[in-house]
């Protein structure tokens, strides 16, 4: 059979150290990352899933898609695409064929082709974002991880960034990693979950977690009930 | 592509525009040369009088390479500080490195009054004034490094250096006050900056410095262009983060520092001269980066030169003044169209 695990993680636990010892956030996390599968980490705001993310990322050397700001520069969406290219590079950065052929390909897979010779800058955030996942699938890992990628988008973009992503699984056989607010539509796209409570960190599917009524333990907030049949959240 | 076009058919301009600049700039001074006995000297030909040869291959043109040198190490130093600190307002006269190099050798010069007369001696030969240059830049470039790693806010790294700046000009003061007239007067005319008066030896120390320097950042394009994306995506495309910085804050100081050690604390280039190649390039790619402001840089160095020695006449201004006069409204045009600032 063959082997589709593409990161197994077992009773780990994250957290931060600083000068007098170290705060663990959460213990006992078990996670199995598989080839082609989206999978979407959600929880409440401050409950660590970034901190996952980065313990995550600082294990093997995995392309990510992050929320901070690029520092100002005149790279252009071609430059940028193919800086996610570095780890194959010389010393000095120089593309190869093959390197200018996973670029094109990256764009062609996110298309934003028609983009290549514009400024970062000059594009929509939309478009940014489509950017810096064609970074990533450049750099040709099989995880990438998204810090939040459908934060400051409109409903339409979501969407239609989360299903970006999912073709992207299917189509590279990658595993594609996010954290996300947007629980409805992960419920809908994507192939595993992550919920993250204060207590544990459990990976299923999503009607499995439906049917065991987890996104009920989610928010410790009376005034906010998930519907099972809706499979939406409602305000009381 | 129309892009690598347009560099190369640039690139070879820039080339001849440094190449004519070099002899223009040998040729000007209070003695007029004609170009052709410049360029027949430079070639290894004798010249048709002999005060000519003498002034050409003993004074003007040990200045023209100080020049070159000076101009490329400090536009280099520039690129690299603005890239690592993510702002271009960062330069080495900027983050408070010049202060700092000024702050060594005014020791050095001004302090050697309280130290024995055999270690003073030892000072100030020109490795020691070298030497207390580059300790002095290192150091302040440490406190800023130290102190922006604290603040994530890049305008607070340079009022920061600009803070250093004063501390550093304020101990200068302080250290005037009680030295001799004869001691002040060489600090001073040390910190108007001065391309001349370098001996042959002093620009081989000078060219093996700036050499280092050059070499490590050339080895530091590929981090500095993962840099382009911050700090953490530098990471994660295996970037060894700590490494790239610290060869990049050795090869600043030790371009910054040597450059200010010989020919004192130039102003302004190094801000200024990245963003002439960022714009006329435009392009944040440090392979073309690298190479513009290295040409841009001697080119730029050579007008200023060219310029303080003030053709014609007698006198020659202080370079440093000469390249404020240019800097100066270079950067205030900068904070301008801050909007569009590139970085």
């Amino acid at each position: 059979m063959e082997n589709k695990t593409i990161l197994k993680a077992s009773d780990i636990s994250i957290g931060y150290s600083h000068k007098k010892g170290n705060t663990i956030i959460s213990s006992n996390i078990n996670l199995t990352l598989e080839k082609g599968q989206l999978i979407s980490l959600i929880g409440a705001n401050g409950i660590g899933k970034s901190t996952l993310l980065k313990t995550l990322t600082g294990i093997q050397k995995i392309s990510v898609v992050l929320t901070e700001k690029l520092p100002p520069s005149n790279l252009t969406v071609f430059e940028l695409i193919a800086l996610g290219r570095q780890p194959y590079t010389n010393w000095i950065g120089k593309l190869s064929e093959l390197d200018v052929a996973k670029v094109n390909e990256a764009m062609e897979l996110t298309k934003i082709s028609h983009l290549a010779a514009k400024k970062y800058y000059e594009i929509s955030d939309g478009q940014l974002q489509k950017v810096l996942i064609a970074r990533a699938l450049a750099q040709d890992t099989p995880l990438i991880i998204l810090d939040e990628p459908t934060t400051h988008l409109d409903l339409l973009h979501k969407v239609a960034l989360f299903k970006l992503l999912k073709r992207l699984t299917q189509e590279t056989e990658k595993c594609i990693l996010f954290s996300t607010h947007d629980i409805d539509i992960a419920i809908q796209l994507s192939d595993e979950m992550i919920i993250m409570t204060p207590e544990t960190v459990v990976q299923d599917e999503p009607c499995n977690f439906i049917s065991k009524g987890s996104f009920n333990t989610l928010f410790k907030d009376e005034h906010i009930v998930f519907d099972a049949e809706k499979g939406r959240f409602f305000f009381i | 592509m129309n892009q690598t076009k347009r560099n190369t058919v640039l690139f070879l301009i820039l080339t001849i525009v440094v190449l004519c600049l070099f002899v223009i700039n040998i040729s000007l001074g209070s003695v007029s040369i004609p170009l052709k006995e410049v360029i027949h000297s430079l070639i290894g030909g004798t010249s048709s009088k002999e005060t000519w040869q003498y002034i050409i291959i003993d004074y003007r043109l040990p200045k023209a390479i100080t020049a070159v040198l000076v101009g490329m190490g400090l536009s280099i130093s520039g690129l690299l500080m603005q890239t690592l600190f993510r702002n271009p307002l960062a330069g080495p006269y900027v983050l408070g490195l010049s202060s700092g190099a000024s702050l060594g050798v005014a020791m050095v010069i001004l302090g050697a009054a309280f130290l024995p007369a055999s270690v003073a001696s030892l000072l100030l030969s020109s490795y020691g004034i070298v030497l207390a240059s580059s300790l002095g830049s290192f150091l302040v470039l440490m406190a800023v490094l130290v102190v922006s790693y604290r603040l994530r806010d890049t305008m607070a790294i340079l009022i920061v250096g600009l803070m250093f700046g004063s501390l550093t000009s304020a101990i200068v003061g302080t250290l005037s006050y009680f030295s001799t007239a004869e001691q002040l007067q060489k600090f001073t005319f040390w910190s108007l900056g001065n391309l001349g008066n370098l001996s042959w030896t002093s620009i081989l120390v000078l060219f093996t410095c700036v050499l280092i320097g050059l070499l490590l950042s050339l080895f530091s394009i590929k981090p500095l262009n993962a840099l382009l994306l911050g700090e953490n995506y530098a990471r994660s495309l295996g970037l060894n983060y700590k490494k790239a910085r610290l060869i990049i804050i050795f090869s600043t100081s030790i371009l910054a520092g040597s450059i200010t050690a010989f020919a004192g604390p130039i102003a302004f280039i190094g801000l200024a001269v990245p963003h002439i190649a960022k714009l006329v390039f435009q392009t944040s790619n440090h392979v073309v980066l690298f190479w513009s402001t290295l040409l841009f840089g001697a080119s730029i160095m050579l007008i200023c030169d060219s310029i303080s020695q003030v053709p014609g006449g007698d006198i020659t201004l202080p370079i440093n003044a000469v390249t404020s006069i240019f800097g100066a409204p270079i950067v205030i045009w900068l904070l301008i169209r801050k909007r569009k600032m590139i970085g």
